[in-house]
């Protein structure tokens, strides 16, 4: 299996692509009146729930508190990201080709960096919607804040709170264990002969991770 | 005690007395019901209790009688979940008030908000229930309704003419080709002025086959087989071997005008009508049938536009026996026989004489066999009656008083219900033997078993109906309620469950294993499909348009509020159409309106549904309108006004939600 780290990183690149097939995130409200919950899903490119008027649904519920309607149409993000996510992975893709490990190592981070600004970005727009309250909202509970968990359960009045990723965030968490499996193989397919004359069996450390893979 | 003969109020009276001489000589226990109160032991509540949140096996749906709707109940709970109006006017859900469902009620005599509705009947395919519709007769002003059962709604209604009252109906065939509705009451066809004493040979019953659409369930009148002027009581149809046949109960085929009680109880022998369908099929294709000039109204509602509307039909198509050999034959049965019930297999033809001590089964084979070697007793107004020995194929000798209906288990047996004797008696079908008996409480007049008029009965329940019940509830006054009683017949021997209430008259029910229902119960219609003329989508559209004296406000709910609040310019004399979209579209939501003055009544407005109300204001002043069903944590809130001016006011026509314009 020489292929196999090229292989492995291709299926890295590709499987940022199911974002496109399912929900990246969940939100789920839970109360006596909801038995089986209202649940929103947050994809790359939507917004959408486990029912077709379950916006509509939230929305009235979130009116009574102040907090703002949920439009899809007014999030950016929803425009640029998916723009991101694929070209993200058309360059991983070409890099499984070219098999430089380096630009593996550079890409996986590069993916680390935005995953983490879009959960700051998710971050703030839960805390935009769960504080930025109408000042003439008919229920107003002193000191109260509606912001849900970013990743969590938390109760929130009369509701159950629930913020998990969703299939679509597990392929992007997939992306990265391929990814890093990929750097591994790689590193050991090709220091096999030397580093196993060497005797050395420490493949694994960071020093060596990094270092320039050799040419054939 | 309803519409009972003379002759039966002895019996009664003889079997209730007796009762109380034996109940009396029981000593006192402090009971205050009677007997089979007092025997239940625990095992028997546990058989009926349905835990809170948990949900009954099967559902029943049992007539209102004189209420004109149906109610919808649980077993083995007995909990009642709905009352559907059918032929009933109902404030509470504007039926039969709102202007989407005043049509269904429109008859060639008006709007007929009443009736007597007594037989519901399950669609079925393949001759099992398949949840899909219920019909139910109306028996005062002859017609027959449909229900649409994703969403417990009347949908069509249907006028039968050259009917007097259909009480025969509307029993269905095995794939729900036809339901049918036979009329009680034999009447001068084509209706004219004439003396009543003319009745015999000049009166006429006539039997209707209502075809029903396959896809939408569209009902119309296909045909009429014009029959001797007897009272026609009940059917069912034929399954399997007998599938394609028809089975019409008569009785006062002494046909006489006055005191029938007397009169038509003197033939030794009845008819049972046998109607082949499948011939009628075939006369009716090749031209055999006549133009009978008609007028009968057939009311539609339509589930996109969410609006009723009636046509007035001018003319049916009626086929004479006499022209069409073969079509129709008479089983003669003892003593004004009341049910005809089939069993599974479709061998057996029940007549449940109810005058007679006897229960007479014809048989299938048999009847095929006599009329092949042309067995005939002479014929009725050209129609051959069969000999009695040469159809007849068993007889349960003596197995109680007055049998009116009979219906099936899965295990071969039948159950009787006995009218005066009030008792229900298990017998075998083929043996004829009387396998158990248990009283009911009092005066049983139909009994189910979910599926007991199918080819496939579920069994497990049956559920007795009676006329009467005594002392067996709290009393509430000189009227008392009427009951159902639930018996378990899944062992050798019947066991009383539980007794429970029901509403108007039950005549008969029919339950279903609710597993066949509710996968496709509708839980909200989707906005995205109402086509109704006057829906108004979005907030944005709500609006008030003035029409000379006629305005019509298109309005929005959702919690909290409507779109408009407030509305301005409306005068004295005007008729004002509230048109009023529930925009939500969640689960379980509804939205009332109600406005000050109506003189009609609320509307209750599903989600995503649009209703009409009509408002004439007669005074001026500012009116509030509120919503009634408690919707939301802000209910209370959900309301409005409108502002009713002089006639020759020149106030502006204004409305809106918030903010008030300059213009509009």
């Amino acid at each position: 299996m020489k292929n196999l780290p090229r292989i492995l990183f291709f299926l890295a690149a590709a499987s940022l692509l199911m974002l496109f097939v399912f929900p990246m995130w969940q939100i789920t409200l839970i109360a006596p009146q909801y038995p089986h919950g209202v649940t929103m899903y947050i994809w790359i490119n939507k917004i959408t729930g486990s029912e077709p008027g379950t916006l509509q649904n939230i929305n009235i519920l979130n009116h009574y508190v102040g907090m703002k309607f949920i439009e899809p149409d007014s999030f950016a993000e929803l425009k640029y990201f998916p723009i991101i996510v694929i070209v993200m992975s058309a360059i991983g893709m070409v890099l499984a080709w070219m098999g430089n490990k380096k630009w593996w190592i550079a890409w996986l981070l590069a993916g680390v960096i935005l995953c983490t600004l879009g959960l700051y970005d998710f971050y703030l727009w839960e805390y935009d919607y769960g504080h930025n309250l109408s000042p003439t909202a008919p229920i107003k509970v002193p000191g109260m804040a509606y912001q849900p968990p970013l990743i969590g359960n938390k109760i929130l009045l009369n509701f159950l709170a629930k913020s998990w990723p969703y299939v679509g965030g597990w392929f992007v968490g997939l992306t990265f264990v391929l990814g890093f499996l990929a750097v591994l193989f790689q590193k050991k397919t090709h220091l096999k002969n030397e580093e196993v004359l060497a005797g050395g069996r420490d493949g694994l450390s960071g020093k060596r991770l990094l270092s320039d893979s050799p040419t054939h | 005690m309803k519409n009972l003969p003379s002759p039966f109020h002895f019996l009664l009276a003889a079997g209730l007395t007796f009762a109380f001489v034996a109940f009396s000589g029981c000593g006192q226990t402090g009971q205050q019901g009677s007997a089979g109160g007092g025997a239940l032991s625990s095992d028997v509540a546990s058989k009926v209790y349905v835990a809170p949140g948990k949900y009954d096996e099967f559902y029943a749906f049992v007539s209102g009688g004189f209420s004109g709707q149906l109610a919808v109940y649980g077993l083995p709970s007995g909990r009642l979940f709905r009352v559907i109006p059918v032929f009933a006017v109902d404030p509470e859900k504007g039926y039969g008030y709102n202007e989407e469902t005043k049509p269904l009620l429109n008859t060639t005599h008006g709007f007929v908000p009443w009736d007597d509705a007594h037989h519901p009947e399950l669609s079925q395919t393949n001759g099992e229930t398949d949840g899909r519709w219920i019909f139910i007769n109306g028996n005062n002003t002859p017609r027959v309704a449909r229900i649409d059962l994703s969403v417990f709604e009347t949908v069509e209604t249907i006028e039968l003419p050259n009917s007097g009252g259909n009480h025969s109906s509307p029993f269905t065939t095995e794939n729900t080709d036809y339901v049918v509705a036979g009329t009680r009451f034999s009447v001068p066809i084509p209706q004219t002025d004439m003396r009543i004493s003319e009745y015999a040979g000049k009166f006429k019953g006539a039997l209707s086959f209502i075809k029903v659409d396959k896809e939408t369930g569209k009902m119309s009148v296909a045909f009429q087989v014009l029959m001797p002027g007897f009272d026609y009581d009940l059917a069912h149809a034929g399954k399997n071997k007998s599938n394609g046949w028809m089975f019409f109960t008569s009785y006062n085929t002494e046909e006489k005008n006055s005191l029938l009680e007397v009169n038509a109880s003197q033939n030794d022998k009845d008819f049972i009508a046998a109607v082949n369908w499948k011939k009628a099929e075939e006369y009716l294709a090749q031209g055999k049938a006549k133009d009978f000039p008609a007028n009968y109204v057939h009311n539609y509602y339509d589930e996109s536009t969410q609006m009723a509307t009636s046509e007035t039909i001018k003319s049916v198509k009626v086929l004479d026996p006499a022209d069409c050999p073969g079509m129709v034959y008479f089983l003669p049965t003892p003593k004004s026989p009341h049910g005809v019930d089939v069993d599974p297999t479709g061998e057996y033809i029940v007549g449940n004489g109810k005058l007679s001590t006897d229960l007479t089964a014809h048989s299938f084979t048999k009847m095929l066999k006599a009329i092949d070697e042309k067995k005939f007793d002479g014929d009725k107004y050209g129609i051959p009656v069969l000999q009695y020995e040469a159809v007849v194929g068993g007889v349960v000798k003596e197995p109680g008083l007055g049998p009116l209906h009979t219906e099936f288990d899965n295990n071969g047996n039948a159950y009787t219900s006995f009218f005066i004797s009030s008792e229900v008696v298990k017998w075998k079908v083929g043996t004829w033997e009387v396998l158990d008996r248990i009283p009911t409480y009092y005066s049983i007049g139909h009994l189910m078993i979910p599926g007991g008029d199918s080819k496939k009965p579920q069994g497990k329940y049956l559920v007795a109906m009676n006329k009467i019940t005594k002392d067996r509830y709290l009393p509430t006054g000189p009227e008392l309620c009427q009951s159902a009683q639930l018996f378990d017949i899944s062992g050798d021997k019947m066991q009383l469950l539980l007794d429970f209430p029901t509403i108007g008259e039950p005549h008969y029910a029919q339950g279903i294993s609710a597993d066949r229902i509710t996968p496709h119960v509708k839980q909200f219609y989707k906005l995205s499909e109402n086509q109704h003329p006057y829906r108004t989508l979005t907030e944005k559209d709500a609006k008030v348009v003035r029409e000379g004296n006629v305005v019509h406000v298109y309005m929005t709910t959702i919690r909290s509020h409507f779109a408009p609040d407030n509305i301005e310019g409306i005068r004295v004399g005007d008729k004002v159409y509230f048109h009023i979209t529930n925009l939500e579209q969640d689960f379980d939501v509804p939205h009332g309106f109600a406005v000050l003055g109506a003189n009609n009544a609320e509307l209750l407005i599903m989600p995503g549904q649009t209703e009409t109300l009509s408002w004439e204001p007669k005074q001026e002043g500012v009116f509030p309108f509120y919503c009634t069903d408690f919707c939301s944590a802000l209910h209370q809130e959900m309301q409005g006004y409108v502002r009713v001016s002089a006639a020759n006011s020149a106030t502006a026509l204004k409305w809106w939600l918030g903010t008030e314009p300059e213009v509009q």
